[in-house]
């Protein structure tokens, strides 16, 4: 633990990616391979299941501090991390388990945590915190409970494995995704030289994300060489076929086996060895259109769903890449002749697979036009892709572009503050907005982004001089102050109090221009939600 | 009931049985000041009573015309029907307690104050009393200091690394007070000089003709334009972050000392490179220790964190209550 929280404290304290890159790479050179596998492996986003519930660590911590709880919660809420409360709470540890390598923790330690009672695993986190130094308890903390968090992507350590073992990214990405399990071997195994067969094991190719439009579409050259598909609102997955198996994996690569069986049936329909990229969507066959977002959302957390709601919310899969062939991986092949190819392979499988249409518009400009028609075929907008593109890993600009609906907007008025979390700790960054209904004020959406620091700086300190209420560490406040709200849809729900979901709320600017009475009204929402 | 020897008013906290006031934030006739920083300190009173260990600083805040009465500390000095002395209070230099004894009662206004040690300052001095008034900048226990020495050592750790990579250190922190501790700290360990920004000029030299020893200094102005900063440490105030006058620093590393960075996400949200955990303020062992040491029997609490303060002190059987005096923010004394 001695050296991963050395390299923690290193990546802490540099804001570039770069420095961060060398720090790993060294780190994994010097450190015994399991452990570098299991850093590796946190690093990049994994987590054990969680062991030890927040309720214990708080209970614990009063009992080695002596706090009452009520301190500990005010603690908590300044410092926006229960991980690093602990640590910053706790009386200096003596060190005695400093030397326990990392692999031990992970491998045996904290999994023996989780086989104890409650009040055995109270007593055994207050064991470990004496024999650690703080900042060793609150990464144990961490590691217990949740992701590092410390500005490093799973992007970056594929980079430092890469500069470590001289493969290339690609290779190091593939062979991460999925579900890699850390161990000395697989950590050698990921910096190994490529071997012929190896795109066929079981695991997703990595996914190749498109970047925002920010120009306008022209300034992309000649029409001629840019695939259009509308931009669909569903799961970005891979679907997998490999002889007698099946994979479906989430653009997070997580497996989603189980959840859609009539994707999974349909691709058996496929060649013996074939990966397709695409969307999940929740289909109404009738209109040829996408069914709203929330009938997906009944699908996705639902293992072996039941007869009535694959009726209610059937799915398909919306293919827009073919990614391997017969065994053989084409993402170096150009995308027109990907599609070419895509296009053959679904003339004769099961129409739960159905290729994502090309919109055939010849010029920028009626391609402008056909955008404006995106949210009423439940799309998010446009999707622009250069014709003689590889299919490239990450978020990498230049070949794909998301050409998206401007949102919609509502005025709104601030009723509710509650302090954020992590870089925005120990500030009111998150807010509930409300809207009018007749004469009093409903919350509708909530929204924790769109303000620059200067700004949430100014409204933290207008909210605690404002607050008119607390409920623990939320706070009413007057409602005075008036933001501008983007939203991607809204839709009925008998889940909400106000009887709409708002999708996706951002704020977008704070009108101080403006007064409650020109926050929108319920109604509007309504009507817009059964438009 | 407040007690009657304090007073909030609209100008700052008011003494009735001596007609004076301390720390005034508007003009008044008779003032006590506490310390230099700008929200203590502001001139156009008629009458200043401070400490004559900070009476350059005063000076250099209050203006040259002032009338300006310096005291030693301890002595005991009348105003109105009120015996009044100053105490060091460990702030920065010449910060003091005010010590008010009128009709057989004690009352001591603490003003901002520290318990660890500091080489250019006197250390608070406990004065029993039996009412007191403590600030609460850092009213929570996870503010908890760590030793000078090892952030000493983990500043001169991060200058080393700076020359290594050729790159400049620029370290902002408050320019009264926090500047002069680290200065003085570093002239314990080396005798580089380290180049300052304009806003900390004059309070150096007050702190030099006070008599505190620190390392060399240089105004970042005296050198010659396109001069190159790599491996030079450079001190500036938070305000000159992300200024043009950073421009000259091209590829700095930079840092941050104050209280506030004890607490990972706000080193993260200010985008400062390196925070370094230094304050001029209790922290939350200072705070209780301070208010143990009392032996009063009614506390007072100002501003930070009060409400956590005081309903733990309640909790701990004392008798602790809200004081609000209005005082505008300042960056200065900030943390």
């Amino acid at each position: 633990m001695r050296r991963f929280a050395a390299l923690y404290a290193e990546l802490d304290r540099t804001t570039s990616t770069l420095a961060k890159r060398e720090a790993i790479a060294t780190y994994v050179d010097e450190a015994p391979p399991a452990d570098a596998a299991w850093a590796a492996y946190v690093l990049g986003g994994g987590k054990l299941r969680r062991l030890a519930k927040s309720g214990e660590l708080r209970q614990a911590l009063a009992a080695a501090t002596g706090y009452p709880d009520w301190l500990i919660e005010e603690s908590y809420e300044q410092v926006g991390d229960l991980a690093e409360t602990i640590a910053l709470m706790l009386p200096a540890g003596n060190g005695k388990l400093s030397g326990v390598p990392l692999q031990t923790w992970m491998e045996e330690r904290l999994p023996e945590l989780g086989r104890l009672d409650s009040a055995a695993r109270v007593e055994q986190l207050r064991a470990w915190w004496a024999a650690l130094l703080p900042t060793q308890v609150f990464l144990l903390n961490k590691l217990m409970t949740g992701s590092l968090r410390v500005g490093v992507s799973r992007r970056l350590v594929v980079q430092a494995i890469a500069q470590w073992s001289g493969q290339p990214t690609d290779l190091i990405a593939h062979r991460m995704s999925g579900d890699w399990r850390p161990s000395a071997d697989a950590l050698n195994a990921l910096g190994a030289p490529a071997s012929a067969d190896e795109h066929l094991a079981d695991r997703p190719y990595p996914f190749f994300l498109a970047s925002p439009l920010e120009h306008e579409a022209d300034s992309l050259g000649d029409r001629a060489e840019w695939l259009a598909e509308w931009k669909w609102d569903g799961i970005r997955a891979q679907l997998m076929r490999r002889g007698d198996s099946v994979g479906l994996w989430s653009r997070g690569e997580e497996r989603l086996d189980g959840r859609f069986p009539e994707i999974e049936r349909a691709a058996f329909s496929l060649p013996a060895q074939a990966v397709l990229d695409g969307e999940v969507l929740a289909w109404d066959a009738v209109a040829g259109l996408p069914l709203v977002f929330t009938a997906l959302q009944k699908r996705i957390g639902k293992l072996k769903p039941g007869p009535k709601l694959l009726a209610d919310a059937p799915v398909r899969f919306m293919a827009y890449d073919v990614l391997e062939h017969e065994g053989v991986d084409l993402r170096e092949r150009p995308l027109h002749e990907r599609r070419a190819l895509l296009a053959r392979l679904l003339a004769s499988t099961d129409a739960t697979l159905m290729m994502s249409p090309p919109i055939t518009r010849d010029s920028w400009s009626a391609l402008a036009a056909q955008r404006e028609s995106s949210r009423a075929r439940q799309t998010e907008g446009l999707m622009l892709k250069r014709l003689d593109s590889p299919y490239r890993v990450g978020r990498k600009r230049g070949d794909w572009w998301k050409w998206k609906v401007d949102p919609h907007t509502l005025d709104a008025v601030l009723l509710y503050a509650q302090p954020g979390h992590g870089r925005r700790s120990g500030l009111f960054t998150d807010y509930s907005f409300g809207v009018w209904d007749g004469e009093a004020l409903v919350s509708v959406a909530k929204a924790y982004s769109g303000l620059d620091d200067q700004e949430i700086g100014r409204l933290d300190r207008w909210i605690r001089a404002h607050t008119t209420e607390r409920f623990g560490p939320v706070r009413a406040v007057d409602p005075v102050q008036v933001f501008e709200l983007a939203f991607e849809a809204v839709q009925l729900s008998g889940r909400h109090k106000s009887g709409v979901a708002v999708r996706f709320p951002r704020i977008l600017r704070w009108r101080t221009d403006k007064g409650i009475g020109d926050a929108d009204k319920l109604d509007d929402l309504r009507r817009l939600a059964s438009g | 009931m407040l007690d009657p020897l304090l007073q909030p008013l609209p100008e700052g906290l008011y003494v009735p049985a001596g007609d004076f006031f301390i720390d005034p934030m508007l003009p008044v006739a008779q003032a006590v000041v506490t310390h230099a920083h700008g929200d203590h300190a502001r001139p156009g009173s008629g009458r200043y009573q401070v400490a004559a260990a900070g009476i350059g600083l005063m000076r250099e805040r209050l203006g040259v015309d002032s009338l300006i009465d310096g005291h030693a500390y301890g002595e005991r000095f009348a105003m109105g029907a009120v015996t009044v002395s100053l105490h060091p209070s460990g702030h920065v230099l010449g910060a003091a307690q005010v010590r008010m004894e009128h009709a057989g009662r004690v009352v001591v206004v603490s003003g901002d104050y520290k318990r660890e040690a500091d080489p250019t300052c006197t250390p608070f001095e406990p004065v029993p009393c039996e009412v007191f008034v403590t600030e609460s900048t850092f009213g929570l226990p996870v503010y908890r200091w760590p030793p000078m020495d090892q952030v000493i050592d983990e500043l001169l750790a991060w200058w080393d690394d700076c020359a290594r990579r050729q790159v400049p250190a620029v370290l902002f922190c408050y320019a009264l007070g926090k500047a002069q501790r680290i200065l003085a700290e570093l002239v314990r360990r080396t005798d580089r000089t380290v180049h300052l920004h304009g806003a900390m000029l004059r309070l150096v030299q007050s702190y030099r003709e006070a008599g505190v020893a620190m390392v060399p200094t240089e105004p970042v102005s005296d050198s010659a334009h396109g001069r190159d900063f790599a491996g030079e440490l450079i001190m500036a105030p938070p305000s000159a972050a992300g200024s043009p006058w950073m421009k000259r620093f091209a590829r700095a590393s930079t840092g941050f000392a104050s209280g506030w960075m004890q607490i990972r996400g706000n080193r993260r949200r200010r985008g400062y490179d390196r925070g370094f955990v230094v304050s001029d303020h209790a922290d939350w062992p200072g705070l209780l220790r301070s208010i143990e040491e009392s032996q009063a029997t009614r506390v007072y609490v100002t501003h930070g964190e009060g409400a956590t303060l005081i309903r733990y002190l309640r909790e701990l059987g004392h008798d602790a209550v809200a004081l609000k005096v209005l005082r505008e923010s300042d960056d200065e004394s900030g943390g």
